[in-house]
């Protein structure tokens, strides 16, 4: 990354997850999801979080985007206690092909957020027009949702979250259900993007290589009642590519370390000191 | 490609049309010369339908009864879409209103008519409120299972962007439940050609039920066969239009229904 570029003033936290637990309470059965999750991010950065499916990492992502009302502790967006969706987050879902409204126009799709922001349209129009470009979809721009990739379409999507100017881009396992050389394009949009725009980054996957390429540093989550099992730094050159980056000694052994957490995790590891359930 | 489309298109219409000009045909020919005083010939037919509805009939008869059909299906639109919004969005709603809505749906509207002619007499209104009263049922339930059934996705979308509750509305709900309304508008619209014969057979002084009962009383039986032909002729032709609107405003629906069927 470039050298000379001044550190945020508020280089400190942009996002603050601090014991967080959530208890589904349905008809005469309550299950914990997440038991006390804990955890800061500081602005600029790419964090990525990853762990066995039956985690709770979707649970945790949307108590974090304001969505789900946590049932203990506290999120802090840049200073702010989250309660709602923040203006300042913008979110990217996995479900790509029920994400997008299919009844308008790409254009369409990424400037309604925009319209509700209340920007006057010549600012509007610009955000659209570099988004598209950033994620190099203009020549799309009026075509319905539908009649696009699955890839495509994922790439509307994150130009809607480009566009949205977020302080915090939430991505919820978005590249989960496209083939493999898309995801790998994609991977590296995401880095691109994150390089050009200093935007902070939450990335959930449960894929471990995904989580080792793009992350600084990779969260790994237990089973559900969730806790971090560990916050490995990712320790890898800045400038990422499928190729070099994947092929390096110390790709494997973070990939080698991060799998065997995981498995620990499948196994049911609970934190030292915790009761059994 | 578009000489094998213009092919296609052809057959469908030969397909479509082929089946009403075998019957047509068919009653053509079985009923030359028909001596039977309830059965006339279809030549008779035909040639007294220019007759009697190349007339003042069209402003007498046709043109009462389509007005009354327009504002009774249009107030029922607007009535159950304006009604079924609210309880789609409202569960609580939906539980406190169930039980009314079906028994009120169940009552045949014809059986309405001698307490609508007690509140509204036997003019314009009390036929329009007969229409409204059978054609509110299926755009009403029809709106509700649309708006309950809307994406929780697209949900998420809008609420994580912040989308204002008249935007969520304009932009998400109102879209994404317009498939089904459509349903029910479609299926509206026959009921509200069935209402307006109806109304018009009970107490009336014109319009094109009373018309065929006119003909029927004074056994003028070409003529009554013609107003028949006439109802259906309007029907498809309505039924017609109703699909060209369809196509152009759910255009969205179709591509994407038709992509998901490509994707397998």
């Amino acid at each position: 990354m470039d050298a000379s570029a001044t550190p945020s003033p508020r280089a400190a936290a942009m996002l603050e997850v601090a014991g967080l637990h959530k208890v589904y309470a349905g008809a005469g059965r309550t299950v914990e999801a997440i038991r006390a999750v804990t955890f800061t991010v500081k602005a600029g950065a790419l964090v990525c979080i990853v762990g066995p499916s039956g985690a709770g990492k979707t649970t945790l992502l949307k108590c974090i985007a304001g969505l789900l009302p946590p049932s203990g502790g506290k999120v802090v967006l840049d200073g702010e206690a989250v309660a709602g969706p923040p203006p300042a987050m913008a979110v990217v879902f996995q479900e790509y092909g029920r994400s997008l409204f299919p009844w308008m126009s790409v254009w369409a799709n990424v400037e309604l957020p925009l319209k509700q922001k209340r920007l006057p349209a010549a600012r509007r129009r610009a955000l659209v027009d570099d988004a598209l470009a950033a994620v190099d979809l203009t020549e799309a721009h009026g075509a319905y949702p539908w009649q696009l990739s699955g890839g495509m379409q994922q790439r509307v999507a994150i130009a809607r979250a480009v566009a949205y100017e977020p302080q915090v881009l939430l991505m919820d396992e978005p590249f989960a259900a496209v083939d493999a050389q898309t995801r790998a394009d994609l991977e590296d949009l995401i880095r691109r993007l994150w390089q050009r725009l200093k935007v902070t980054v939450l990335f959930v996957t449960h894929d471990i290589d995904e989580a080792v390429y793009l992350g600084e540093r990779v969260l790994i989550l237990s089973h559900a009642p969730t806790v971090i099992m560990e916050d490995v730094a990712i320790d890898l050159p800045g400038e990422r590519s499928q190729l070099e980056t994947r092929s390096l000694p110390r790709f494997g052994e973070l990939r080698k370390h991060v799998y065997a957490q995981i498995q620990l995790a499948k196994q049911g590891w609970r934190p030292p000191g915790e009761r059994k359930t | 490609m578009s000489s094998t489309r213009m092919l296609a298109f052809g057959r469908q219409a030969g397909l479509a049309l082929g089946l009403p000009a075998v019957l047509v045909a068919v009653w053509w020919v079985a009923s030359a010369g028909s001596a039977n005083f309830y059965f006339p010939p279809l030549q008779t037919i035909a040639r007294m339908f220019v007759e009697v509805w190349v007339s003042p009939r069209i402003f007498d008869d046709v043109l009462p009864s389509l007005a009354r059909l327009a504002a009774g299906y249009f107030a029922a639109a607007a009535l159950g879409l304006l009604i079924g919004i609210p309880i789609g969005l409202s569960r609580g709603l939906r539980n406190l209103t169930e039980p009314v809505l079906e028994f009120l749906r169940a009552i045949p509207p014809p059986a309405l008519v001698p307490i609508l002619i007690l509140f509204a007499g036997i003019g314009d209104t009390m036929k329009t409120l007969v229409i409204v009263s059978g054609c509110i049922w299926p755009v009403l339930l029809n709106t509700v299972e649309g708006v309950r059934g809307r994406d929780e996705v697209l949900e998420e979308v809008a609420q994580s962007y912040r989308i204002g509750a008249l935007a969520r509305l304009w932009h998400f709900i109102i879209p994404s439940a317009s498939p089904q309304m459509f349903t029910g508008l479609r299926q509206a619209l026959s009921i509200g050609i069935i209402l307006m014969v109806i109304s018009e057979m009970f107490a009336a002084s014109n319009g094109l039920g009373f018309a065929i009962i006119q003909f029927e009383r004074s056994f003028a039986v070409p003529e009554m066969w013609t107003g028949i032909i006439l109802l259906g002729l309007i029907g498809i032709l309505l039924s017609l239009l109703f699909r060209l609107a369809e196509r152009r405003i759910l255009r969205w629906y179709h591509g994407l229904r038709q992509s998901q069927r490509s994707d397998g």
